[in-house]
């Protein structure tokens, strides 16, 4: 493939006798922006790292542009990093921060100069260049620390986290600059979150990690859409996730109610998954419903309301822009196109994921 | 502006720092002062001040001057790379390491010195190791140079504990950023960990100048009394001879010699953090 920059083969890395990676194996397209989302502790940061350079995989090389950079230290690699934590340089200013990397470089003043303003303005921050770090925001700091990493016009970008330590209104608008960085610049994002909204947001493809092991890859909508497993589909986005049975294709028994879906290929009466969004579920009256159940709760949540129905032992969690009386009869429909039918884990690495929930 | 001086109870409770201060430094200092700048007969005068221009007193304080700086470079290039290699230790084993290099500091100070004249005499340890290999005997006792492994010895661990505080406050973070832009492993000392480590490192010069350039009972102890530092000298001004008048004077020639050298130091600091050196 001539369009691939990067390529991860059979990485393992174990920490203190815990295995973080697994014969972990990813590729990575010029120009793409690409998430590495999990929870904490999922490998993502550590598969960053190695990238970067500040970890040596135990098993496994790293192939950048072809060439295997595996035993390369992170100041010889064509690749830089955003940090979570900022870490610009206390003991010099903006301009001298985002100048580093080129001095060591040993480019002309002009060039530098140059570079310092074009970068200060691509990331707003015009006139910011002799102001100590110390004396900036949060958010202005992380501006800072982009410019310091795209004046060296790195064929990648690393993100570790960059807008995890910045309030949520910020983090928005971060998230739509980041986006507009990354088509003024042109280069190769990796970027690490455990915030599956920014990845949403943000993302060419989404690379869902737990336990080391990847376990979806695609795009935005697909991820969201289509979880391949109970983990994903638990972890992008709320979801309800219930035992059911195929009666046969095209019908799914939850519940002893019989309910019309459109997947097929399942066995007969096999066990398997079935993950409803709550913002498919519909709350019409008890006699129209699917399902019938009471209202145990409900919350305002500014854009909806969210609601929980009993029905038996299970509590449907609903997405409504409708509010609903507290101890109510109420029925619950869904369109056929908006359940998701996954077979039940059978592999002892599905299996863990299911445990760990 | 009304600024009434409200003096609230726990004021009191400095009392005893303040009578010490008092007592013990600036009632010194001033009688200090007195006998520098009054003869005998009661009137002003600088001799005591000059005396320091005299070829005899002028040669012990080059002599101090060269062992205290001596003692301070070489303090600094011992200290930073056992610094920086304790930073790649792991919590455990760092703390045992600060604790071994802590511990000598408990034990007095004179009974140290009194080893290593043991250690380097004519017929010492370092000499019977060094026949042992089949080397000639070296002639360090008595010299410059065992005084000066003396001082260095002894006040190694003020240069390293402020260091090891500038530079483990140092976030890996920013070590990892420079390497990340392309700094090498001795970039990222010059660039990063040097003026960051600055603080620490001129309290380290102050702590570690200041008590080698004033000290005389190393140069008692390991120079064998043949070699006078200015502080053996002001020593013997005061015990010896009983000139009260010329050991204050050397006193404040000393002192206004040590502020100016501290004012050089501070001068040079691209920081300015003078907060940072007491």
């Amino acid at each position: 493939m001539s369009d691939e920059i990067l390529r991860l083969r059979n990485i393992s890395k174990t920490f203190d006798g815990k295995l973080i990676l697994e014969d972990f194996n990813l590729s990575i397209k010029k120009n793409e922006f690409v998430t590495l989302l999990g929870p904490s502790g999922c490998g993502k940061s550590t598969t960053l790292r190695i990238i970067g350079g500040f970890l040596k995989p135990d098993e496994g090389q790293v192939y950048f542009e072809g060439k295997d950079i595996s035993n390369l230290p992170p100041d010889k690699r064509n690749v830089n990093t955003v940090f979570q934590k900022y870490s610009l340089f206390p003991h010099m200013t903006v301009a001298e921060n985002i100048a580093f990397g080129l001095k060591l470089k040993k480019k002309s003043k002009q060039y530098i100069d140059d570079k310092i303003a074009y970068a200060l303005k691509l990331v707003n921050m015009d006139g910011y260049g002799d102001r100590q770090p110390s004396s900036l925001s949060g958010g202005q700091q992380q501006r800072v620390a982009i410019a310091r990493a795209i004046v060296n016009e790195p064929k990648m970008l690393l993100l570790d986290e960059p807008l995890g330590a910045l309030d949520l209104k910020l983090r928005h608008d971060m998230q739509r600059e980041l986006i507009k960085i990354k088509k003024e610049v042109g280069i190769t994002f990796v970027y690490v979150t455990h915030d599956q909204d920014e990845a949403l947001t943000m993302s060419d493809r989404i690379i869902v990690m737990n336990q080391g092991i990847i376990q979806q890859m695609g795009t935005s909508k697909s991820i969201y859409d289509e979880p391949q497993n109970a983990f994903v589909a638990d972890f992008i986005g709320d979801s309800n996730i219930i035992d059911g049975v195929m009666e046969k294709d095209c019908l799914v028994r939850i519940q002893d109610h019989r309910i019309p879906c459109v997947d097929v290929g399942f066995g007969k009466d096999e066990l398997v998954d079935v993950v409803i969004r709550p913002e498919d579920l519909v709350i019409v009256g008890e006699a129209e419903g699917l399902l019938t159940g009471m209202v145990v709760s409900i919350i305002f949540k500014g854009a909806y309301y969210e609601i929980k129905v009993r029905v038996q032992d299970y509590e449907w969690m609903v997405q409504s822009v409708n509010p609903a009386q507290i101890g109510s009869m109420v029925g619950l429909t869904i369109l056929p196109d908006n359940i998701q039918i996954m077979h039940k884990p059978i592999s002892a690495d599905e299996e863990i994921v299911k445990e760990e929930e | 502006m009304e600024k009434k001086k409200r003096l609230n109870k726990r004021t009191w409770l400095s009392a005893p720092y303040l009578i010490w201060i008092v007592g013990f430094t600036i009632i010194p200092l001033v009688v200090i002062f007195q006998d520098a700048f009054v003869n005998a007969e009661g009137s002003f005068t600088m001799d005591n001040i000059l005396a320091i221009f005299n070829p005899i007193h002028m040669k012990s304080m080059i002599l101090s001057l060269a062992i205290a700086a001596g003692c301070t470079v070489i303090c600094i290039l011992l200290a930073y790379p056992l610094v920086l290699a304790l930073r790649r230790l792991n919590m455990g084993r760092e703390g045992f390491l600060v604790f071994g290099l802590i511990l000598p500091m408990w034990m007095n100070f004179i009974l140290r010195l009194l080893a290593w004249q043991m250690i380097l005499s004519k017929n010492g340890i370092l000499n019977m190791i060094l026949g042992f290999f089949g080397i000639a005997p070296l002639p360090i006792a008595n010299t410059w140079l065992s005084i000066l492994i003396g001082v260095v010895y002894d006040y190694l661990p003020f240069m390293i504990l402020p260091l090891y505080n500038a530079i483990s406050e140092i976030d890996e973070d920013i070590i990892e950023a420079a390497k990340d832009l392309g700094a090498g492993g001795f970039t990222v000392f010059k660039k990063i960990i040097l003026p960051l480590s600055m603080p620490g490192l001129l309290s380290g010069i102050v702590m570690v100048f200041v008590p080698s350039m004033t000290s005389f009972v190393v140069a008692d102890v390991l120079g064998g009394g043949k070699i006078q530092l200015i502080g053996n000298v002001i020593e013997q001004e005061f015990t010896k001879n009983v000139d009260w008048g010329l050991g204050s004077g050397l006193s404040v020639s000393l002192m206004i010699f040590v502020l100016i050298s501290m004012a050089f130091t501070m001068k040079n600091d691209p920081e300015g953090k003078e907060s940072a050196i007491w």
